[in-house]
């Protein structure tokens, strides 16, 4: 069996909300989960049981409550539950790619910077970077005339495609999914999941939310089941 | 252990009164070479004040801001004698304030705004320095043409990018900000963050900006600090803090913005 890449332990996560009466969401508690390398896992559960909650969590866009998400990172691990925020960063540049449900657009910034980002920052030429971006998006049929456009006027299809660009584009050894083929035609989903599979072959351990079930089928090794969490009486 | 593996600022417990209330209370954080830290908060929370203390201005009635020199270790800077914290201002540290009038002069040319920085730090040779504000103007989009006017006939924008160009071009360690964008259209704040942006990437720069525009940490910052009533409420990674806020006061301010 491949070695592990994350590893999940005791996880628990509510919302409290001061602005609203002070109350609380509870959405999960001692939750365990491990994946390893090469490995596709499927979150599971109803709407609202706290599927994208715990990606965020994972890639430490929220804040948890109590346990650690431990990651293998630069030979050694890491916890994102308790790192420093440049070591989350680190993890982020280095470790860990997370495809958010919708592109987060930054004003005037144009698709091919958008997916040539992170491997600039891992300080790949921009010359390089900005040709595999262009390959990337043409692969996920993206046509050339708005690589030079910011994405704000982009259909839902067109905006996610760019957001899948920049989340396999720098091959990282943990990848997070939510959701990434929701907007996209059979085509487009056809090369999504090649994406995956190619990934997986060459070791990434990959956490998603895969809403179609074929695509589910062809790609995840396992269902994670997120348990109805019952509020203690 | 390397300068790499240090903070290049460490700031511990600062405090700062005015008369009997306490404008900056009980501050520490560590800044990484690198990056950039935004300083959010309503207007009075101590925003300013923090910023003057860590760049030198404010002396802080109790605390501490070391700083991890280039070749001479860590000094407090409080304990240096003026003539060294003037000269560390000089070479090591910029400041950007929000009205470009406190950080330009108005009375001479913009090649000679940039010029004089550099004249302050010891260049002489004439060509060199015209050359090097000539860059600088082009790096934060100036028209060359422009070189010999003064800021009083630039647009705010363009002040503003001057006072950056102004501040970078003695290639400064660490950069204070008080509401860079602050003045400005919205789009040419936009133009600004952008060019900001890429300087701060560019150039590996170390940044405390304050300002109470959540949309600008956003975009610029690694980390944040919240600040409310002089004390930090809150901090940490900035897309949690912004998309996870845990403090009552941070959830407010985050739900009082359309989008950030
Ligand atoms: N930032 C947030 N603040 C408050 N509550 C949230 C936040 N994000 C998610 N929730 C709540 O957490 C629960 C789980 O949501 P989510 O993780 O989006 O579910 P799923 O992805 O499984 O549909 C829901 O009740 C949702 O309202
Ligand atoms: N020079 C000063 N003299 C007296 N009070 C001051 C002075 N500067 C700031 N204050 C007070 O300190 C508090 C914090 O101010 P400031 O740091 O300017 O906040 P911010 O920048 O967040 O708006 C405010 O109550 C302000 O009135
Ligand atoms: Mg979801
Ligand atoms: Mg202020």
């Amino acid at each position: 069996m491949n070695e592990l890449a994350l590893e999940v332990g005791g996880l628990a996560k509510r919302f409290r909300l001061h602005t609203q009466g002070g109350v609380e969401i509870e959405v999960f508690r001692d939750l365990d989960l491990a994946v390893r390398a090469g490995e596709c896992v499927a979150l599971h559960g109803p709407s609202g049981c706290g599927k994208s909650t715990l990606l965020r969590a994972l890639y430490a866009n929220y804040a948890v409550d109590a346990g650690s998400i431990r990651v293998r990172h630069a030979k050694g691990w890491a916890d994102m539950a308790r790192a420093e925020p440049r070591a989350i960063l680190d993890v982020r540049r280095r470790t860990m790619g997370y495809v958010s449900q919708f592109l987060r657009v930054i004003p005037r910034v144009p698709a091919l910077e958008i997916v040539a980002e992170p491997l600039r920052q891992r300080g790949i030429a921009a010359e390089e970077a900005h040709s595999r971006a262009g390959a990337m998006l043409a692969r996920l049929n993206v046509p050339e005339r708005l690589w030079g456009l910011a994405p704000a006027t982009f259909s839902g299809g067109e905006q996610q495609r760019v957001n899948i660009a920049r989340g396999f584009i720098a091959e990282m050894p943990i990848l997070l999914l939510d959701e990434p083929t929701a907007a996209l035609d059979a085509a487009n989903r056809a090369v999504v999941a090649d994406l995956i599979l190619e990934r997986k072959r060459a070791g990434t351990a990959i956490v998603g939310i895969f809403h179609d079930a074929e695509i589910r089928a062809q790609v995840c090794d396992r269902l994670f089941e997120i348990a109805p969490f019952k509020v203690a009486a | 252990m390397s300068a790499v593996d240090q903070p290049l600022l460490r700031v511990e417990s600062l405090t700062r009164y005015f008369g009997a209330r306490a404008a900056c209370r009980d501050v520490s954080f560590d800044l990484w070479p690198g990056e950039v830290m935004g300083v959010v908060g309503e207007s009075g929370s101590g925003k300013t004040t923090l910023l003057n203390c860590l760049s030198a201005r404010l002396r802080p009635d109790a605390g501490r801001v070391l700083y991890q020199t280039r070749h001479e270790g860590v000094v407090d800077i409080y304990d240096l004698r003026e003539a060294e914290r003037r000269l560390l201002m000089r070479t090591d540290w910029g400041l950007v304030h929000q009205n470009p009038r406190d950080g330009l002069r108005m009375g001479v040319s913009a090649g000679a705004n940039i010029g004089e920085r550099l004249m302050a730090v010891g260049a002489r040779h004439y060509g060199e320095i015209r050359d090097a504000a000539s860059a600088w103007l082009g790096r934060v989009e100036i028209d060359l043409s422009r070189i010999d006017d003064r800021p009083r006939a630039f647009s705010g924008g363009m002040q503003q990018r001057l006072q950056i160009a102004r501040n970078l071009v003695t290639a400064p360690r660490i950069v204070f900000m008080d509401e860079p964008t602050g003045g400005l259209d919205v789009s040419v704040q936009a133009r600004l963050l952008d060019l900001l942006r890429e300087l701060v990437r560019e150039l590996h720069l170390s940044v405390v900006i304050v300002t109470h525009d959540l949309a600008v940490v956003r975009l610029l910052a690694h980390r944040l600090l919240v600040m409310r009533q002089g004390e930090v409420v809150e901090a940490g990674l900035t897309d949690q803090v912004l998309d996870d806020p845990q403090h009552p006061y941070t959830q407010l301010l985050v739900s009082s913005v359309l989008q950030a």
